[in-house]
């Protein structure tokens, strides 16, 4: 998958999450948790809806690699690179 | 409970409710008074279809649908009844405090659907719990559909269920009742909640106990005392009410709908599914005791009936027993059109029926076309509503599972 494909996938799941969810102002180097109306139970939602898709197993101690949209897509683009 | 002081005095003063084919309770009573159904059918996972009571309402009113999505269907029709409840006493906890207000609510089981729903989502992951979703727990804790109100409201004082089969409702209630006159709280929000229809679990139960509704016509399925009944329809609803000391009520200029007069609960002691006629009896002179009643001072008995052969046999038993002599008695049954609501039985069918103080009719009992003579009761209103001078009191019915019973009596507001 291309950086942008899995940046596409982290907003289709965060908008599964909560379809109020506003892209528009998102500052993909800020927090996603500063800007959305996401908490630590929808983090782990994030990572469960990743594990159906790809199969892939997050370690906890990796959660914080999401904590940002650019994060998330430097962090998933070596994981995902043969989906 | 003639001379109890004004604080010790209990008043309904709110009410939010879901039911088949309601949001309300102007809507409810309007079903229920014209004999219309709210029973449609579910194509359930398993189940194939069958009859059962679904509920419509603005789920997202007030919360998200991400909330929604992250709780229980129990915790979205509490949401939405408590909100509505409050709403109705005009309450905004400008002169009530959030820390001095309860909320309890009657449930006949609670975490079925979620387990349900969770072990089909594992099946389709080779039953790996890896697949195991981190919401079952905060999902299926009993205390949920509560803590969910508490969560909407911003409601600090104390939240739980309260578990007692079908009787739950009305437990609930009573626990209300109980917590305001032992000033455990200021305001308490009680009734009860059912999601049952998401569990097929449920519905195959009491197939395989002989005891699911079955009719062509799904409007026609659920038929309390009627010879051609053959089971229960399951249906989900809840209801909410705003229960207040009457001092405080009066003090605001709420409006009041009833009062608590009565109370009483107790077991059966004897069979895991089979009801006890004698042991329903008691129950019911024990809460006519406690409301200093006799039985031909109550206006309308609503029946727990829910159109299986022998359970509803048991209860005109009791009824019979109690209400011997008592020609301006008269008896109906709320189930017949809505189905069985399960843990929001008790309460939702006490809602339907509160309206009677206000148009003096008494909701018939509908798709009774043939009366078991087993369940002839003299005073049954079937089909068609009854007209009334001025109902005094109603006598509300509620029975479960493992043997637990039920009354709740309240009275019309009496000014002395």
């Amino acid at each position: 998958m291309t950086r942008g494909e899995i940046r596409n996938v982290i907003l289709e799941i965060i908008e599964d999450i909560d379809e109020e969810a506003d892209f528009e102002t998102l500052d993909p180097d800020k927090p996603l948790r500063d800007q959305l109306d996401l908490d630590s139970m929808d983090f782990l939602d994030i990572v469960m809806e990743l594990r159906k898709r790809y199969k892939l197993q997050i370690p906890e101690e990796e959660y914080p690699e999401l904590a940002t949209l650019n994060s998330c897509v430097h962090y998933l683009e070596p994981k995902l690179k043969d989906c | 409970m003639h001379h109890l002081a004004e604080h010790e005095r209990i008043v309904l003063t709110g009410v939010g409710l879901v039911a088949p084919g309601a949001t309300c309770l102007s809507e409810f009573r309007a079903n229920l008074l014209a004999g219309r159904s709210g029973i449609s059918t579910i194509d359930l996972r398993y189940m194939g279809t069958v009859p059962a009571g679904i509920c419509s309402f603005a789920e997202t009113k007030y919360r998200k649908k991400k909330e929604n999505k992250r709780g229980t269907r129990a915790g979205c029709i509490a949401v939405y009844c408590a909100n509505e409840a409050l709403a109705d006493a005009g309450i905004d906890f400008s002169g009530y405090d959030r820390a001095e207000t309860g909320v309890y609510l009657g449930l006949t089981e609670h975490g079925t659907v979620e387990t349900e729903n969770e072990v089909y989502n594992i099946s389709r992951y080779d039953y790996n719990v890896d697949y195991w979703t981190h919401h079952h727990n905060p999902r299926t804790v009993l205390n949920n559909p509560a803590g969910e109100i508490t969560m909407n409201l911003g409601i600090t004082g104390p939240h739980y269920s309260v578990g007692a089969a079908c009787a739950a409702g009305n437990a609930a209630l009573i626990q209300g009742t109980q917590m305001l006159r032992l000033g455990e709280v200021d305001l308490a929000l009680c009734g009860g909640i059912s999601e049952c229809v998401g569990s097929f679990g449920i519905f195959a139960s009491f197939r395989a106990q002989g005891a699911l509704a079955e009719h062509p016509d799904p409007t026609r399925a659920s038929r309390p005392f009627d010879l051609a009944r053959n089971g229960i329809v399951i249906s989900e609803g809840g209801c909410v009410f705003t229960l207040e000391r009457l001092d405080r009520a009066r003090a605001r200029g709420a409006k009041i709908y009833a009062e608590i007069a009565g109370y009483a609960m107790n077991s059966d002691a004897r069979d895991f599914v089979m009801p006890y006629g004698p042991r329903q009896s008691e129950c019911m002179q024990r809460a006519l005791q406690r409301a200093g009643l006799e039985p031909r001072d109550i206006t309308i008995i609503n029946t727990h009936a829910t159109g299986t052969r022998q359970g509803d046999i048991e209860e005109c038993k009791a009824i019979r027993q109690v209400f011997s002599d008592c020609p301006d008695t008269w008896i109906n049954n709320t189930k017949s059109s809505i189905g069985h609501a399960m843990g929001a039985a008790g309460v939702l069918e006490l809602a339907g029926n509160l309206p009677s103080f206000t148009d003096h009719l008494v909701h018939p009992t509908i798709n009774l076309d043939n009366l078991d003579p087993d369940c002839n009761l003299p005073g049954i209103i079937a089909n068609k509503p009854k007209p009334l001078d001025k109902p005094f009191t109603i006598l509300n019915n509620s029975f479960g599972m493992v043997g637990i019973n039920s009354v709740v009596i309240v009275k019309r507001f009496d000014e002395k």
